[in-house]
């Protein structure tokens, strides 16, 4: 293997990086305020990725709206199901909760199963990305350049909300100490439902982008949940740089490891879990504790 | 909080051990082990016995298709003339036809829950022809989800046999899960007529007296595919496969006809099976430093969806590069848009819309299930068209003597042209076809994806006795 081959997959590593790390940010942030392992979650990307398909087939809405509408709308679906479903189980054990959210996410699976068919629709649309850059030896493609990108600024912007603005402040005392933090006179409760909601749009967003790269399909991400959730507990339950941090690492890693011996790229990100387990067992950038 | 996250985590391990412990029985081999999934899924649960009369009383006055002219009493005279006189005798006063086949993953829409109803169509069929106790007795179709896992469509295969006196087994795509049927079927001395799955195991090494090889196999596809492609001048290959059963078998055949062509490959890769992230451009990206000529896609279904996509995504045509597939689905084809293929050559064992014979079974078909159908589908009917055939000519549902009815048999159908069934391995073999997919410009119809470019004839389309008796193929 030569180093510009060696260098697209690392490229390549940090675009399915990049779907990882939107999708655990996400649950993180909804672990960490709500206390809910969502299972849902995957549920929702796909849905974000029929939303794109949805407006550019029915609506004809092209991409660049699609990446704002589908998040937005599928964050408010996400809003009603706290309002609605969620909420009603917090008092008890966080079983029940992760028994509900996995019930959504067989719900909503089966719903787009039974009007999409399960081989997929198809989506080519992305805007003005078709193209494809010449790095040497292979093309490569545009729009996953965009993805790297985009995604890693939008874990930025989010980094940037919780660490340096005042809701973030509010948010990262409710998740730390939320006893403390109602004692001290701020309503908690009120940031639960849009924290739930901004944890499914991020969800939904990487459903769209994922949209013109991958099959539209009702069980695209039937399985991506569990490396999803292998990937937070790598990096720490909770933790947003953990997350972010953990999904990028097992995206290239994974590539690599998909050139040298296939069998192991699926394999792997469970192998690393494991090890980090033992080795850190509140994962990578998680507090022993907390 | 302390305690709430450490519950989380465990009970996440917990699932996620669940969850691997579920995904290993895809790749193992399958465990003789009756109970297990059986136990676990009440068989009512995905089954819903439909008896035969009643449906058939709605369907024969409105359907004018290829049976209806047959129908009429003199053709049934002769017919009654050759076959035992009254009906046959039943073991068990009834006949269960079981399709087991994908019903939620990535085969669902090729085969899946329209099998049943093709199934249900054909025993409509026979029963408005023959009348409703031509059997001496109820026919009826039942069904269930293998999920393409090799131990739950063994432990299905026995509870059809056992408990729900299934006469037999149609279809079972994947073929580890085909494979896994056949060897039920072996033991249990019951039919299994296979459709959905590739493999020329079933009819070489693992071949037995109650297993049957309808529509198509991997020697098939290569044999149209490779031969073809080579000898348009494409003498460079890179085969790019999934890792089980089907995807080796694929390779197997496709090297061999290729080399028997005159073509080389030059290299092979096989992407794991399933493939959860649903990305293969790690695998892509590797193809171009090899500078092949043809890049042959073994892979099925949705995978093949995925492998597509981004095989023009990384505009691997722009680098000479050209696509083969191993095997194409209409449902495939609408899954990413004629365009995506366009100009691509697959085989084929049949297109709804190649002639008026074919033509007026699928608007039958699309009158049930609102969908267009795929070559499984019919496949599936004719099968279940056939064995029926085969009891009556048998005049009973004893295996032994229906696969005594069905070997050497010759027919013809909507589907099977020039079609015999093979003694010596169980082929059923019949007229394939060489098709090309249309650009988008042409296709004048929903789903009419493809024209047929060329017959090949049953005796060449398949795999020689002969061949399939050195790959050890013992009755």
């Amino acid at each position: 293997m030569n180093p510009t081959q060696l260098v697209l997959q690392l490229f390549n590593g940090l675009v399915n990086g990049s779907f990882y790390a939107l999708l655990s940010l996400g649950l993180a942030i909804i672990f960490g305020v709500l206390g809910v392992t969502n299972f849902a979650h995957g549920a929702f990307y796909m849905l974000g990725a029929f939303g794109a398909y949805i407006l550019f087939q029915w609506y004809g809405v092209g991409f660049w709206y699609a990446v704002v509408i589908a998040p937005v709308a599928i964050g408010l679906l996400g809003m009603l199901l706290e309002v609605t479903l969620l909420r009603r189980l917090y008092r008890l054990d966080p079983l029940y909760n992760f028994l509900l959210t996995f019930g959504v996410a067989l719900f909503l699976q089966d719903v787009m199963r039974l009007r999409f068919g399960v081989q997929g629709q198809p989506y080519r649309n992305a805007g003005e990305l078709t193209g494809a850059t010449n790095l040497g030896i292979v093309f490569f493609p545009n729009y996953r350049l965009f993805v790297i990108v985009f995604s890693l600024l939008v874990c930025g912007l989010v980094w940037y909300l919780i660490e340096r603005t005042r809701v973030g402040m509010i948010v990262r005392a409710a998740t730390e100490k939320p006893d403390l933090t109602r004692a001290l006179g701020v309503n908690v409760d009120r940031w639960i439902t849009p924290v739930f909601g901004f944890g499914i749009a991020l969800a939904a967003l990487g459903g769209v982008l994922a949209a013109p790269m991958y099959n539209v399909a009702p069980g695209m991400a039937e399985e991506l949940i569990i490396v999803i959730f292998a990937v937070v507990v790598i990096g720490g339950l909770g933790s947003i740089v953990g997350a972010v941090a953990a999904g990028f690492a097992v995206g290239i890693i994974s590539a690599v490891s998909a050139v040298f011996f296939p069998p192991l790229a699926n394999t792997l990100v469970f192998i690393l879990m494991a090890l980090v387990l033992l080795w850190r067992p509140a994962g990578l950038f998680g507090t022993e504790g907390a | 909080m302390t305690v709430r996250k450490s519950l989380s985590i465990l009970t996440l391990m917990a699932l996620l051990a669940i969850m691997a412990a579920c995904g290993a029985g895809q790749t193992s081999a399958p465990a003789a082990q009756p109970t297990q999934a059986a136990a676990a899924k009440p068989a009512a649960a995905t089954q819903a016995p439909a008896p035969t009369q009643a449906p058939a009383a709605t369907q024969a006055p409105a359907a004018k298709a290829t049976e209806a002219p047959k129908a009429t009493e003199a053709p049934k005279a002769t017919e009654a003339a050759k076959a035992p006189a009254g009906p046959a005798k039943l073991t068990d006063n009834k006949i269960v036809i079981a399709v087991l086949n994908d019903q939620s993953q990535i085969y669902a829409d090729l085969s899946g829950k329209n099998s049943e109803k093709a199934v249900q169509m054909a025993i409509d069929d026979f029963t408005a022809k023959y009348g409703a106790n031509a059997l001496g007795g109820p026919i009826s179709v039942i069904s269930a989800d293998h999920q393409n896992k090799p131990d739950l469509a063994n432990s299905k295969a026995q509870e059809f046999y056992d408990r729900n006196q299934a006469d037999v087994i149609l279809d079972v795509p994947t073929s580890s899960a085909a494979l896994a049927v056949a060897g039920v079927a072996k033991e249990k001395k019951k039919l299994y007529i296979n459709i959905g799955a590739a493999t020329t195991d079933l009819t070489g090494v693992q071949c037995n007296k109650y297993t049957f090889h309808y529509a198509y196999d991997t020697w098939m596809l290569a044999n149209g595919t490779g031969t073809e492609v080579t000898k348009q001048g494409g003498k460079n290959w890179y085969i790019f496969y999934p890792n089980y059963a089907f995807g080796q078998d694929m390779d197997k055949s496709f090297s061999k006809a290729i080399e028997a062509n005159g073509g080389k490959v030059l290299a092979r890769d096989a992407s794991p099976f399933p493939n959860p992230s649903g990305d293969f451009s790690s695998f892509l990206l590797k193809v171009p430093a090899a500078k092949p000529d043809i890049l042959g896609i073994m892979h099925a279904g949705g995978d093949l969806v995925n492998v597509v996509k981004q095989f023009n995504e990384f505009k691997l045509r722009d680098q000479n590069i050209k696509p083969a597939i191993g095997l194409l689905f209409d449902t495939d084809i609408a899954a990413l848009g004629p365009d995506a293929f366009a100009g691509v050559l697959y085989t084929t064992a049949w297109n709804w819309n190649m002639d008026k014979e074919a033509r007026d079974w699928s608007d039958k078909f699309q009158k049930v299930t609102n969908t267009r159908p795929t070559f499984a589908h019919a496949g599936n009917y004719s099968a279940a068209m056939q064995y029926l055939e085969a009891v009556r000519r048998a005049g009973s549902d004893d295996a032994d003597a229906v696969v005594k009815a069905l070997e050497g048999y010759k027919f013809n159908d909507f589907m099977m042209r020039n079609a015999s069934i093979r003694a010596e391995d169980h082929q059923v073999i019949h007229d394939a076809y060489l098709a090309q997919v249309r650009p988008k410009s042409e296709v004048k119809e929903d789903f009419d994806f493809s024209k047929i470019l060329s017959t090949i004839p049953a005796d060449k389309a398949f795999r020689p006795v002969s061949e399939a008796l050195a790959a050890g193929c013992k009755m």
